[in-house]
């Protein structure tokens, strides 16, 4: 490998092969044998990914354009931009884009700073760290139906379940036999679906900025102390620079998921009350109106979207690499 | 307190015992969090025990007697009910075999793209991070025509293939930067010694990469074992996973909240024991080292 430099940075390389040119002409020489044999173990990764994913996706488009319900197979035909027109002008669809839109963003800003938070509380030592770290991770292990069955009928439920009964019980306490007793999922059906989703999302932040902090060199922070910066100086131009990168990184995944989801959609409201999401949208276009054709002009409609921020995002984390390389 | 105990010279000073009394009072706020955060599982599984009397009661019931029946409904023994036992094989074969293929196709490609940088090494990952950003439903009509066509509906082998479609790219993410810490003069001698790609990638590389692996291997089992949407839609008798028998333990028949309960804890156990016994690695893996 005479072109790889002990530098760990992959990428670093590369960069090295465009700067000098010397190790490319040694690349010539060592010839188009070699080239494959660098490349192949890539490519079964590559090619069951095109097509397992892009193949269905191109078949999406070919869809989108045609006219077709399963429930009027004989009806089939070329549709041109019918599906499409539809779409736009569905009001159910345009909400739904909002709903995924201010579902995600909520969702994904709340549990990020929870984490923060948490992240530079078990930064700290204190007595049974360890114990309280699994406490917090567990909501993340927990299956997410499972999690959403538990907030619906467990945590939310008006009659029977803990946050009213508990209410009951603090009323009690005083005296009352009057406690408010709200109904949440019909109340604010929406914040019940972030609500959960933000208890099972920010274990997997704090995970992530927890790991961003443990890499930190510690002598810097030393230092800092001993000339007598505050805490809060210390966070922000020592940690908050160091954690940028993780707190990308735990922004764009918990995205990629979040926008996703489907589980706490489909069991905590059913897409009722205006908590329908994108996917469950196309969901329920395929198997209750069983309109293929639309079905796919929303998928390609979402994916649209979807590489809008993940043009943006992957920008972000491509940065992110620049500094691995330049580091 | 390891900050303190670095400055001698500082101990006993008043900025120290306020930092002191600060820290203290920061561990009791991470244990309240710690708490209230665990608190819905705490419930949940406390719930799992309670009889269905109990179980539904309001105010909480919280010092009620312990019962079984919850876990006696759930696996059958009581009501006749529907065997969790399939929907549980489901999973487990779903979750392990696709995170076996998860590892065979991911390990070679990071392989290629950390220890020997293909060129344009940036935009295949890229590639396969952008396969992430597109929603899996926009390709899941066409995954359910083909399915219907090759008879494979409700087939276990159709979700192995789509878990694996699904969890390779952040597999291949992180596998890479894991594989980035093997040291080149090990890649070296191996190549001296005339070691060709299988022997290298299984005596030099996997060992070292261990932990890595084990974590990817973690978070492709978790994603795999929790899926919901594509297990609905192309599976229904005789392949439906956990999660879509969980769904189902609602509908189908009303409520039975410690029975629910019950069902939710035991399928939520093995990503619990996993997750539980692999904290360490899970915090080093969701960190990505893309970063690093």
């Amino acid at each position: 490998m005479p072109t790889r430099t002990t530098e760990p940075a992959p990428g670093a390389t590369t960069a090295a092969v465009h700067r000098t040119g010397s190790p490319a002409a040694r690349a010539r020489r060592t010839g188009r044998a070699k080239d494959w044999a660098r490349r192949a173990p890539l490519l079964p990764a590559l090619v069951f990914l095109v097509v397992v994913t892009q193949l269905p996706f191109l078949a999406t488009v070919v869809i989108s354009f045609t006219r077709w319900n399963a429930l009027a197979p004989d009806n089939r035909g070329f549709a041109a931009l019918d599906n499409y027109r539809a779409v736009f002008t569905d009001p159910a669809m345009r909400a739904s884009v909002g709903t995924t839109v201010l579902l995600t963003v909520t969702v994904v800003l709340v549990s990020l700073l929870l984490g923060l938070g948490l992240a530079l509380l078990l930064d700290r030592g204190f007595r049974g760290r360890g114990i309280v770290r699994t406490l917090l991770i567990t909501p993340f292990l927990i299956v997410p139906v499972a999690s959403a069955l538990l907030w619906k009928h467990a945590l939310y439920n008006a009659s029977y379940g803990l946050i009213n009964g508990s209410l009951t019980w603090i009323w009690r306490l005083f005296g009352s036999d009057s406690p408010p007793q709200p109904d949440w999922m019909t109340d604010s059906p929406l914040a019940a679906v972030e609500m959960s989703l933000i208890w099972q999302w920010t274990p997997f932040m704090m995970l992530i900025l927890l790991a961003g902090l443990q890499s930190r060199a510690s002598d810097a922070v030393e230092a800092a102390r001993m000339d007598g910066a505050s805490a809060f100086d210390i966070f922000r131009f020592l940690t908050l620079p160091h954690l940028r990168r993780y707190l990308e990184l735990a922004a764009l995944l918990g995205t990629v998921y979040v926008v996703q989801n489907f589980d706490a959609v489909f069991t905590i409201t059913s897409g009722g009350l205006g908590t329908a999401n994108l996917p469950y949208t196309i969901y329920q276009t395929v198997y209750q109106s069983h309109d293929y054709g639309r079905a796919s002009a929303q998928g390609v409609v979402v994916v649209l979207c979807s590489l809008l921020v993940a043009t943006f995002a992957l920008r972000t984390v491509s940065s992110l690499l620049r500094e691995e390389v330049t580091a | 307190m390891t900050t303190t105990s670095l400055l001698p010279r500082r101990a006993g000073s008043p900025a120290t015992g306020r930092r002191r009394r600060t820290g203290s009072l920061l561990g009791l706020v991470a244990w309240l969090c710690g708490i209230a955060f665990f608190l819905p599982v705490a419930w949940m599984v406390l719930t799992s025990f309670h009889s269905e009397t109990d179980a539904a009661t309001n105010p909480p019931s919280v010092g009620a007697g312990i019962s079984l029946h919850g876990y006696r409904e759930f696996f059958g023994a009581a009501g006749g009910g529907v065997s969790p036992w399939p929907p549980l094989v489901n999973s487990l074969t779903a979750s392990v075999v696709s995170t076996l293929l998860v590892l065979l196709l991911a390990v070679p490609a990071a392989y290629a793209l950390s220890i020997k940088p293909v060129r344009k090494w940036s935009d295949v990952l890229f590639f396969f991070l952008s396969t992430k950003m597109l929603p899996l439903v926009a390709g899941l009509l066409p995954v359910y025509l083909v399915a219907q066509n090759a008879g494979m509906l409700d087939s276990i082998w159709l979700l192995v293939i789509l878990y694996t479609s699904m969890n390779l790219p952040i597999a291949v993410w992180m596998m890479r930067s894991f594989l980035a810490e093997v040291p080149v003069e090990m890649l070296e001698a191996a190549s001296i010694d005339g070691a060709g790609l299988a022997t290298t990638l299984t005596r030099i590389v996997a060992p070292v990469a261990m932990p890595g692996i084990a974590a990817t291997a973690l978070i492709s089992f978790i994603f795999s074992w929790n899926e919901l949407l594509f297990a609905r839609v192309l599976t229904g008798v005789v392949a439906g996973t956990s999660p879509v028998f969980l769904t189902g333990l609602v509908t189908s028949q009303g409520l039975f909240l410690a029975k629910v309960c019950a069902a939710a804890t035991v399928i939520s156990l093995p990503v619990l024991i996993a997750g539980f016994a692999a904290q360490d690695k899970l915090v080093q893996g969701l960190s990505l080292g893309a970063v690093k």
